[in-house]
């Protein structure tokens, strides 16, 4: 084994490790939080161009059939790199706000990155596992960073509870699969899988584990308390990074693992947990007046949208989750980002969608980008959202399953309603009082306004000449689009 | 590519920019109209160099690359008989609906003009698209500035009538796009270059054909979202409400473009596309249309408030284009599509004048008013103007589209029954009864209110933007012919393509296994079924359709 060329495949995650000691030791060492600050955002850049060279390079797999690179991991690794990278820049001047700006939150933070990477990639369940866990711990953490709130160590203990058990469950499903096919990688367990009791009940064991991740109906309770109790732009790094490692997780177990084995069993039973995420997230949505707790209901219907792509079970079904997963980061990570900067103002409850009454004529810009991300998170076009549920709905079209795109656009028809209802608020009604809003800083608002950029650019970007994401995606997955299910 | 076009389109799109940089509220004004103003001199090329004899087929295209091998979906955008009188009377109200906004809007300036020009980039891009998927994306984003027109600059229930207008049009065109999904790949399956396509040349051609089971689902679903976008009744529910409390720019460019989008897209897409669903449906929707002409007049004519009146006898009005279009002849599709430029005209004008004396009153019900005529009296020649042109009067443009409609609904065989043409005339009785009585009880009588003594007539800003529109109603009137002329050779074209593709169509599922329900929705068991019935008829009595 040519240990560079392994180490070649997996630099992201490297940089993002070593990055972490380094962080955690200036800590140690009381070095000025704004070095350290500084030091995780080159950190972070210099992993996003490995991340992006990684998305045009080969595939194959690497360090003992352990390790997938390129194609979907290197754009799984891409996704999380992206939204660590938002989410820091946002992070400094809403954690300093709120009196919590400590250095081993970017330890953390990189730590979990690290681990979230390692999901993504995992082409053996052991790797899986380990990344799984790299990630949720650091997440705990996070969630219970204001422990002096109530809300946050209920976030954090109420995380910390669940995921235990959720990884239990995910254990048991390994140890099952590896007593029924007597190995842990991928293509291995995919070779002598035989449909049996015993791997089936592993499988399944396995698919409750992730959907706990991605927060799916019923696994889904944690979620609300935990976005609420975490500091807001955390809690959007919870949101995408972590979902988008564990649904490009869950793309290679469904895709590797159990390639024969995707017809009618797996897919029946994720296009039913989709109906239900679906319906369950936005119907919970409608009655939030908390802006968190909408977004994180809102959260679950997205994972909902997300699995018909997985239900698909295609090519073209992969290739719009990952394209609908890259779409949810950008204007996710952009949304609570301005809602936290909503929160960084003392004038009145910000967390309370009533108080953003008349809230859009201060500071305009905010308001504007936070419409923008909202109607993409409705999926009205011209924005990326709308692209990523065409694609999802697409695929689960041509896969046959007409029903569950109707119902999934049913389900997003009572979205529109609660991501509308914060417009009203900002643009349609008065202020209750008079006050001014702090002015962003300047790192703080470009970030936001990039993303607000590219919500908008990448909704235009399919009838742009310039070559294009979606294509790129398709690249990964030759096959799709080739099969249509639907005869003339 | 055809640069101007484009430019056409996109140009209020880059005015955004100007307008988000001005600094003064006059600059903005003047930024927004002269960008409206040049868009409209701009599109003037585009209607003289227009091949009338090939109206059938696109021109001033652009084409794109295809988003990804295979898959069909492209900027496909250009103009052909259907689609450019919509388009030029878009860019008609542009400068129009800018113009009528200049004093009355007097909140976040940046804001509305800015919506407004995006109002406009939309509604273009909705006429102009050839791409299934293109045409969605600009018929939603219609939506956005809309939502914001009402909401913020509305009236005082405006957060519920903005809220009640997206949701509503958003259920349809979702449901819209999963069946647009599925005829994309379904066109794609028979075409033999792509896996999925939306291109609407080849999607309505008479090559490709669907079959009658797919055809059914397919097109209920492209026909609810395009009559909530009508609104046919009963989905017209959102109208009225939209319409009182939008702003009067808003409920003008909702009035004369927006609503258009609902009828344009049943003639684009459901007639050509969906032949024999449209033909078997076709007595049921004109049902529904006679229905609407009916129930909107009654409604309005019991209206106290004038701008509710105007909303009403939208619903009553665009019933008879919807009448004209599935009556699936020559004469009354023709009709339909002059008449949704003529109400585009009457209507917007209303709502412009309405506007004007809300301006002035601050009140639109009727009761505020009465003897107003000789105060105001070049207003009350313009409103006199606006209402006969509604009303349908002989000599103006109204008189003419429904006219053609009652016609060719009379003699159609689609629907085979005299009497819905015979209902449908009730209503141009009733549209004369409450407009007249409304402008008799608003301009003539004794002065009730003193106030209204002291009322201002209009200005030459606000006659200058009615001219054009009461120059076009003659026009219309006297001389239908150059207007309906764009559209003949596209009519007559595709009224064929639908009626020999319903035929072959036919023959194929006679051979085929289909399901039970569609055989007998169909007449599928029956020697001749009723779209054979009528091919035949209109074989034989062809003088009428031309």
């Amino acid at each position: 084994m040519d240990y560079f060329y392994d180490l070649n495949t997996f630099i992201p995650a490297t940089i993002t490790a070593v990055a972490g000691l380094v962080v955690l030791m200036q800590s140690a060492y009381r070095t000025k939080i704004n070095t350290i600050f500084y030091v995780t955002v080159v950190s972070l850049l210099v992993a996003f161009g490995f991340s992006i060279r990684d998305l045009f390079g080969p595939t194959g797999t690497s360090f003992y059939d352990m390790v997938a690179y390129g194609g979907t991991a290197a754009f799984g690794t891409f996704l999380v790199v992206t939204g660590t990278l938002f989410c820091v820049l946002i992070s400094r001047d809403y954690l300093q706000a709120i009196g919590h700006h400590f250095g081993e939150v970017y330890a953390m933070v990189l730590f979990a990155s690290t681990g979230m990477i390692g999901l993504a990639v995992s082409n053996d369940l052991i790797l899986l596992f380990v990344g799984l866990e790299t990630m949720s711990i650091c997440l705990y953490v996070l969630a219970g960073l204001i422990k002096e709130e109530k809300t946050g160590a209920e976030a954090a203990l109420k995380y910390f509870l669940l995921g235990a058990f959720s990884t239990g469950f995910l254990l048991y499903g390994i140890a099952l699969i590896y007593g029924a096919t007597g190995a842990t990688n991928y293509s291995a367990i995919a070779s002598v899988a035989d449909g049996g009791l015993l791997f089936m009940a592993g499988g399944a064991l396995l698919l409750v584990g992730l959907f706990f991740k991605i927060s799916a109906v019923p696994f889904h309770m944690w979620t609300p308390d935990v976005y609420q109790g975490t500091p807001t732009t955390l809690t959007a790094y919870f949101a995408t990074a972590s979902k988008a490692a564990a649904f490009v997780a869950f793309i290679l177990v469904l895709s590797r693992m159990m390639p024969e084995l995707e017809g009618e069993r797996w897919t029946h039973v994720i296009a039913v947990i989709s109906v239900l995420t679906m319906i369950i997230g936005n119907l919970i949505a409608l009655v939030q007046d908390n802006m968190k707790r909408m977004l994180a209901y809102s959260s679950i219907a997205h994972a909902g949208y997300l699995l018909v792509g997985l239900a698909a079970g295609t090519a073209a079904g992969y290739t719009g989750v990952l394209y609908y997963l890259f779409a949810y980061t950008v204007m996710n990570i952009g949304a609570f980002g301005v809602i936290a900067y909503y929160e960084r103002n003392h004038a009145l409850d910000f967390s309370d969608v009533h108080n953003y009454a008349g809230l859009g004529y201060k500071q305009p810009v905010m308001g504007v980008i936070l419409s923008i991300f909202l109607f993409s998170l409705a999926g009205i076009p011209p924005f990326v959202g709308f692209l990523g549920k065409y694609y999802v709905f697409a695929a689960a079209v041509n896969a046959g399953m007409v029903t569950l795109a109707v119902i999934g656009v049913l389900a997003s028809v009572a979205s529109v309603y609660y991501y509308l209802r914060p417009m009203i608020y900002l643009y349609f009604r008065d202020a209750h009082k008079e006050y001014d809003l702090i002015q962003p800083g300047s790192i703080y608002k470009y970030s936001l306004v990039l993303l607000g950029i590219l919500t908008v650019y990448y909704g235009i970007e399919p009838v742009l000449p310039a070559g294009s994401l979606i294509e790129l995606l398709h690249t990964y997955y030759p096959a799709a689009g080739s099969a249509s299910l639907v005869t003339p | 590519m055809d640069l101007l076009l484009n430019l056409v389109i996109y140009l209020p799109l880059l005015a955004i920019l100007a307008v988000l940089l001005s600094k003064r509220d006059e600059t903005i004004k003047w930024v927004s109209l002269a960008a409206t103003s040049v868009t409209f001199l701009l599109a003037l090329p585009l209607m003289f160099g227009f091949d009338i004899a090939n109206s059938h087929t696109p021109q001033y295209l652009t084409e794109g690359s295809v988003i990804l091998p295979g898959f069909d979906i492209k900027y496909l955008v250009g103009l052909d008989g259907l689609s450019l009188l919509l388009f030029m009377l878009t860019t008609l109200f542009g400068p129009i609906v800018i113009l009528s906004s200049w004093d009355s809007i007097i909140r976040h300036l940046k804001g509305y003009y800015s919506m407004l020009l995006l109002l406009q980039t939309a509604s273009l891009g909705v006429f102009a698209s050839l791409d299934l998927v293109v045409f969605y994306v600009f018929f939603e984003l219609s939506l956005i500035p809309m939502y914001f027109l009402i909401g913020i600059w509305g009236g005082a229930d405006r957060i519920r009538a903005t809220v009640k207008f997206f949701i509503y049009t958003l259920v349809g065109s979702l449901i819209m796009l999963v069946a647009l999904i599925y005829l994309g790949y379904h066109a794609g399956a028979a075409h033999a270059e792509f896996a999925f396509t939306a291109d609407w040349r080849f999607i309505a051609s008479p090559e490709y054909q669907i079959g009658l089971v797919e055809q059914t689902y397919m097109f209920l679903a492209f026909a609810l979202a395009f009559c909530i976008k009508v609104p046919l009744f009963p989905f017209h529910t959102w109208l009225p409400y939209a319409h009182t409390e939008a702003p009067t720019a808003g409920s003008v460019v909702l009035a004369a473009i927006m609503l258009k989008v609902g009828t344009y897209g049943l003639v684009r897409f459901c007639m050509p596309v969906f032949p024999n669903a449209f033909m078997e449906f076709a007595p049921w929707l004109a049902g529904l249309a006679v229905i609407g002409i009916i129930y909107g007049a009654l409604v309005a004519m019991v209206q106290k408030d004038v701008k509710k009146l105007v909303a009403y006898s939208s619903v009553s009005h665009l019933g008879f284009v919807v009448l004209g279009i599935f009556a699936l002849n020559t004469i009354a599709v023709q009709g339909a599509i002059i008449q949704m430029i003529n109400h585009g005209l009457s209507t917007g004008a209303l709502f412009l004048i309405v506007g004007m004396i809300y301006d002035r009153r601050h009140s639109r019900m009727i009761e505020d008013f009465g003897g107003i005529a000789t105060v105001v009296p070049v207003f009350a020649v313009m409103f006199m103007i606006a209402t006969l042109s509604s009303i349908g009067l002989p000599g103006l443009n109204g008189f003419i589209g429904e006219f053609l409609i009652l016609n060719g609904a009379f003699f159609s065989e689609l629907y085979d029954n005299h009497m819905y043409a015979v209902i449908g005339a009730l209503g141009v009785i009733l549209a004369a009864v409450y407009m007249l009585w409304m402008y008799q009880r608003v301009m003539f009588g004794p002065i009730k209110h003193e106030e209204n003594n002291r009322l201002k007539d209009l200005n030459f800003r606000e006659i200058g933007l009615l001219v054009p529109l009461v120059l076009f109603m003659v026009w219309i009137g006297i001389r239908s012919e150059d207007f309906t002329r764009y559209s003949e050779v596209w009519v007559d074209n595709f009224i064929d393509v639908t009626e020999t593709k319903s035929i072959a169509i036919l023959e194929e599922s006679r051979k085929a296994d289909v399901p039970e329900w569609t055989a007998r929705f169909y007449d599928l068991n029956e020697d001749e079924s009723k779209i054979e019935l009528v091919y035949k008829e209109n074989q034989r009595y062809s003088i009428w359709n031309h």
